[in-house]
């Protein structure tokens, strides 16, 4: 086999670039994929930026004076969550389900460099969300007041970490349809219970220390301590650190490739 | 070396042993055919050359390389086609190619490949709207956009048309001109007998006979006539007339263990004529490959002409003569394709002796 003058040298070098360029379709196509998914795109766009809009002007949820000043982060709070946790679990799982996970795993993109991907592209319609939603915000009378920007970004970060663990956890062990219900079940619950429009402080009060262990209760208040209060309370840090510690590794323990 | 290396190949799930010490090996510049019924081996034993699972026992290698420790080096060297899906149902055939194309060193242009599988015209439609052919075609061109130089093809023709299906005979053997190894599965004994240079016929996680289509059609056929006929005959009156065994292989099908001499088919015709019964077909002496891979496989399920668990695995008609004088054209035809080369051995290893059907 020394012998084949049209086929590649015997041990490929590694390609300068390789690996970035690898990344960088990979991530494009994930969020090509992500946009071109009609759910996808009410899930991640439409209904955070309707909700955000529709509470803020219709005045029946009991968020007091200033609406738009509790809700807006709370909404950013909900982006994440539908961006990280369900859209990943469900485009995963079907992605494992179809056997393209697998069909990935022999060529030369690795594990790693599927799962950098996945995280940019992730990370990039967040910003993309963020923005809408900000504008989406200042136009309905929301100014900022002295934002703990630095802190609201980290916790921002370590809840897509958590949420994401979440998503895989989903999708790396049920089957796509059920990841499909669960993931939107999971979602609706913590919609209500995460305090991103409804205020923790009216939830019953075992309920209320439950969704505060939660990442979805913990991510609403650092999003809301960042922006109203200039910080974020230290049990929302612990809670979300925890979470985005523990989510992954469960996650990457019980993933089944194919 | 060869290009593909299966020794002692054992494949279990849990208590079930998929692939049982199966041996055979691919070199560069041919088509090895993985020839077998539903459920024989086929699919676990490529898999574990794709680095998909590892052998309980034995050890399989791919350009010297193990599939799984050197998963990195090998990746970029070969090409897959899974038995199904494997693409992103919302994503469209360029793309998905331009994708794959960016993830191997030296691949090759994404629109001249899309037009050599025929889907040019299917370029702005998505995965989910694509025939199940035209899906073939598309998995088969991502197999082959890193220009790999051992090709691992799961049933590339199965659930695709006849006009598909030349079209991936004629890839296929182009890519073994182009000096690709490529090892395809198919229960298809038609596309193995067109396509392949060598045939190895896997059951029960067996390999049951291993050589080219013309060697097993002529080894193992030489001593034994078959015919069809009305189910039920006479055997025994029949055995006594040609004084040889004759069996109802099936019903209708038999099989007489006489050479198919001038005399002893004309007998057999006499025989048939005397008593006004009509002769459905009669093949003597060159057999098709459907005649082996029935006589070396169960999947009739109404007899079993050998039993692949016991030593009479050894006692295949024309086998073990048939073996030394496969093994020697194989090295031969290793000869022509390296004609101009360097020696076979050249990365160090000794140049392992062909296991011919061993």
């Amino acid at each position: 086999m020394s012998d084949l003058g049209t086929t590649l040298p015997r041990t490929t070098p590694p390609i300068p670039g390789g690996r970035r360029r690898r990344v960088a379709a990979q991530t494009r196509i994930e969020l090509l994929l992500t946009l071109r998914r009609g759910e996808s795109v009410l899930l991640t766009f439409a209904i955070p930026v309707l909700l955000l809009g529709f509470f803020s002007k219709v005045d029946i949820l009991p968020t007091g004076a200033d609406p738009i000043g509790f809700l807006f982060p709370g909404i950013l709070a909900l982006a994440v969550m539908s961006t990280a946790m369900v859209s990943l679990a469900i485009a995963t799982g079907f992605e494992r389900q179809l056997g393209v996970l697998k069909r990935l795993g022999v060529t030369p993109l690795r594990r790693g460099e599927l799962l950098a991907a996945k995280t940019l592209a992730i990370v990039l319609i967040e910003i993309l969300q963020v923005l809408i939603l900000t504008a989406e915000a200042y136009l309905l009378g929301w100014r900022p007041h002295d934002p703990a920007v630095l802190a609201l970004i980290g916790a921002m970060l370590l809840g897509t970490v958590a949420f994401a663990g979440l998503g895989l956890l989903m999708a790396g062990v049920l089957p796509a349809l059920t990841t499909l219900a669960a993931a939107n079940g999971l979602y609706l619950v913590l919609l209500l219970l995460g305090g991103m429009i409804v205020p923790l402080a009216k939830l019953p009060a075992p309920l209320r220390a439950l969704s505060r262990a939660l990442p979805a209760g913990a991510l609403s208040d650092a999003c809301r301590g960042a922006l109203t209060l200039g910080t974020v309370p230290t049990h929302a840090w612990i809670v979300l650190a925890c979470w985005a510690v523990l989510a992954p590794i469960i996650a990457a323990a019980t993933f089944r490739w194919e | 070396m060869s290009a593909i290396e299966v020794d002692g190949l054992v494949v279990r799930y849990g208590k079930l042993t998929a692939v049982n010490r199966a041996s055979f090996h691919a070199d560069l510049g041919t088509v090895v055919a993985l020839l077998g019924p539903n459920g024989a081996g086929k699919t676990s034993t490529v898999e574990t050359l794709e680095g998909f699972r590892r052998p309980a026992a034995g050890s399989v290698r791919v350009l010297g390389l193990d599939p799984v420790a050197d998963r990195a080096l090998l990746a970029p060297r070969i090409g897959v086609m899974l038995q199904e899906g494997g693409v992103y149902p919302g994503i469209r055939p360029l793309e998905m190619l331009r994708l794959y194309a960016a993830f191997f060193p030296n691949p090759d242009d994404p629109e001249a490949l899309l037009d050599r599988v025929g889907l040019t015209h299917r370029r702005t439609s998505t995965w989910r709207q694509l025939s199940g052919g035209e899906q073939q075609r598309l998995a088969l061109a991502l197999a082959l956009i890193g220009r790999p130089e051992v090709a691992f093809l799961d049933e590339p023709t199965a659930g695709i048309d006849v006009s598909g299906r030349q079209l991936i005979r004629q890839i296929v053997r182009d890519l073994a001109t182009a000096g690709v190894a490529v090892l395809l599965t198919t229960h298809d004994l038609e596309e193995a007998e067109k396509v392949a240079d060598r045939v190895v016929i896997i059951d029960h996680g067996h390999v049951v006979v291993e050589g080219t289509p013309t060697e097993l059609m002529t080894s193992t056929g030489s001593e034994e006539i078959r015919f069809g006929a009305p189910p039920g005959l006479d055997t025994a009156a029949l055995g006594k007339v040609l004084t040889a065994p004759v069996d109802e292989l099936t019903a209708g099908e038999y099989r007489v263990s006489a050479p198919p001499t001038p005399n002893n088919v004309a007998a057999l015709t006499a025989w048939l004529a005397e008593r006004d019964l009509p002769l459905a077909d009669l093949r003597a002496g060159r057999q098709r490959l459907e005649d082996i891979f029935l006589a070396l496989t169960d999947i009739t399920g109404e007899h079993r002409a050998i039993t692949v668990d016991d030593p009479a695995v050894d006692d295949v008609p024309g086998e073990s003569t048939a073996g030394d004088r496969r093994r020697t054209r194989d090295r031969r035809a290793g000869q022509r394709r390296r004609r101009g080369d360097g020696p076979a051995s050249g990365n160090g290893r000794p140049d392992r002796p062909d296991r011919g059907a061993a």
